[in-house]
């Protein structure tokens, strides 16, 4: 910025004698924009789009910790990253492949879940009762405590064979020694606790959906003999389509690629039944230091996000252009 | 309408489990905090057994909060203020010119959002050692490094919600302003700023909450002067006992200027995402 303005205010020493007279306003009219939106494309290319290059042009590199000093003169080897992560003969590849299906599942299931708790929290609130506004606040504690400390709490609770779940729940007689953070149970662990700091996010999203629905809908359906739960089923949720589908685009976009909830739960040993894509990388490339690897595994990872999200936009337009 | 009274069952009932399903971890949270050592170690007790605030002094001793703490500070704020600065220019241009490359920019700027961080966490890694080494400007493991990281992170929704308090505000204002001599930094200044208020505290306690919340950045790029809130708490857990109740009152202590900022603001917040959902 300090650039700009001293340029544009430093006497033009030398210049031509014509040009300070058909020199326009120092700063166009049509640059404006463009000035504007500077600070925000200069951050964007620095910390996203510039680094995504680079991530590309690494995944055709062999970069592991010998040429990371001197990254930009790893060798190239083509595709031979890809061919390595997509092998599904091979350790890399079936690994590649658990991970993947367990986080397509923990997606599936944290976002479904989140998103029924949402809608069934906004329209128990819709009508108002003594209490509604604090269990309002109540439920959208959760996501607004920071990551770790929700995360935290959890594991403190599913720790330990004595911990608050095995001990509650053999205090209910379904008890029997159990690690909640190890072996198949860490993916229960893993979606109940990410289900507990989400849902919140669908329930205020949702409740402001329905803020938006007028009432005299309703009215008119109840005139027509209506039910409550014909109205839910065919005016509420079809009147929330377009935020529900912006919200699960979202919320599915964030569990896909979350990396908190699993790191801070399991630390560096996440089991494999909760070893999702984005710890797969992870390990791979801070743990193991493959770099390249990883970085091919990383672009494989956004082409499927991009056809998730291109084919999320078609089915949207295609909708609205029918409406 | 008139409610059925099976509905008024359902209600009952799903609030119920719902309450309860939010409200016992935050129990937990709350009661380990004031629980002695002894009883975070033994089997779990709905009750403590004794109450007692030693983990509230102590937990300042057994790890360096109080470093973390001012780090996790520094860099949310630097955060959250350019953030919230850029975002104010980048929507104004977005809000009232029209311009070439304009569905770019926001195309561009809104699927950054969808990106995994940990596609560009190690380029970027290296872009900032590359950096440093051309230009001398420590940008990993410093504070900078991370305020510049985390203001990217929340100025995509930043821009798209003052976009939409934008376009709410009438552009007869800005035409006012303008007929007065004022240049487009000033009409911002003048007159958009103050009509946007509550979207831009919303916005700020967005970006506040993102970089106070980050862990898979700050575990790779922080370093032992910088080491924010999210990396600093799994010290505990490597000491040779683990201090449960500091662990909880720490998550306490520091759970609570981003809760309140957040329960005050969280209505401006439902107006940006919707308004945001619905186009």
């Amino acid at each position: 910025m300090t650039v700009t303005s001293t340029a544009s205010t430093a006497p033009p020493s030398g210049a031509e004698p014509n040009g300070s007279r058909a020199r326009r306003p120092r700063i166009s009219k049509r640059s404006v924009p463009y000035l504007l939106l500077a600070p925000a494309l200069f951050f964007e290319l620095l910390v996203h789009i510039v680094p995504m290059l680079g991530g590309l042009w690494m995944s055709f590199l062999r970069l592991n910790q010998f040429f990371l000093r001197e990254w930009m003169s790893a060798p190239f080897t083509g595709l031979q990253n890809y061919r390595f992560a997509l092998d599904f003969d091979g350790a890399a590849g079936v690994e590649l492949f658990q991970s993947f299906a367990v986080t397509i599942a923990f997606a599936v299931i944290t976002v479904g879940v989140s998103w029924v708790m949402g809608l069934a929290a906004a329209l128990f609130l819709q009508r108002s009762f003594p209490g509604r506004t604090l269990l309002r606040g109540l439920f959208l504690v959760p996501y607004a405590l920071p990551i770790y400390t929700s995360v935290m709490i959890w594991k403190f609770m599913l720790d330990r064979s004595d911990g608050m779940v095995n001990a509650t729940l053999s205090d209910l007689g379904l008890g029997g020694e159990r690690f909640w953070l190890l072996g198949n149970n860490a993916f229960l662990s893993l979606t109940v606790t990410a289900i507990w700091r989400l849902w919140p996010f669908a329930f205020l999203a949702l409740m402001a959906g329905l803020q938006s629905i007028p009432t005299d809908i309703y009215d008119a359906a109840a005139v027509d003999g209506a039910g409550l739960w014909q109205q839910i089923r065919t005016i509420t949720v079809p009147m929330l389509q377009p935020v529900s589908q912006v919200l699960i685009l979202v919320l599915f976009l964030w569990t896909f690629n979350d990396f908190n909830v699993p790191y801070l739960l399991f630390d560096q040993a996440v089991p494999s039944s909760a070893n999702l894509i984005s710890i797969h990388i992870y390990q791979n490339s801070f743990l193991t230091w493959n770099f390249g690897l990883g970085s091919a595994m990383s672009t494989l990872l956004l082409l499927f996000l991009l056809v998730i999200t291109a084919g999320y936009l078609m089915l949207t337009s295609r909708r609205s252009r029918n409406a | 309408m008139r409610e059925p009274r099976w509905f008024q069952w359902v209600r009952g009932v799903g609030l119920c489990l719902l309450t309860l399903f939010t409200v016992i971890p935050l129990y937990v949270m709350v009661t380990t905090s004031v629980k002695p050592l002894a009883d975070v170690q033994d089997t779990f007790q709905w009750l403590p057994s004794a109450l007692t605030l030693e983990p509230y002094v102590d937990m300042w001793s057994t790890v360096r909060l109080a470093d973390y703490f001012v780090n996790s500070a520094v860099v949310s704020l630097g955060a959250a203020a350019f953030s919230v600065l850029i975002a104010l220019f980048a929507a104004y241009a977005i809000s009232r010119y029209r311009f070439r490359g304009r569905d770019a920019f926001r195309f561009t700027v809104l699927s950054t959002q969808m990106f995994p961080g940990i596609l560009f966490l190690l380029p970027l890694y290296l872009i900032y050692a590359t950096v440093g080494q051309a230009t001398g400007i420590v940008l990993q493991g410093s504070h900078i490094g991370l305020i510049i990281t985390y203001l990217t992170f929340s100025l995509p929704f930043s821009i798209w919600m003052l976009v939409s308090y934008f376009d709410s505000i009438p552009v007869d204002l800005d035409e006012a302003a303008y007929i007065d001599g004022a240049g487009p930094v000033q009409t911002l200044w003048r007159v958009v700023i103050p009509a946007a208020k509550p979207g831009i505290a919303a916005v700020s306690i967005y970006a506040f909450m993102t970089a106070w919340g980050e862990t898979l950045f700050a575990s790779i790029m922080t370093d032992s002067d910088s080491t924010t809130l999210a990396i600093g708490l799994r010290d505990y857990s490597t000491q040779s006992t683990v201090y449960w109740n500091e662990v909880m009152s720490a998550s306490l202590v520091v759970s609570i200027p981003v809760v309140l900022g957040f329960l005050a603001l969280q209505r401006y917040l439902v107006q940006g995402l919707t308004a945001g959902a619905v186009k």
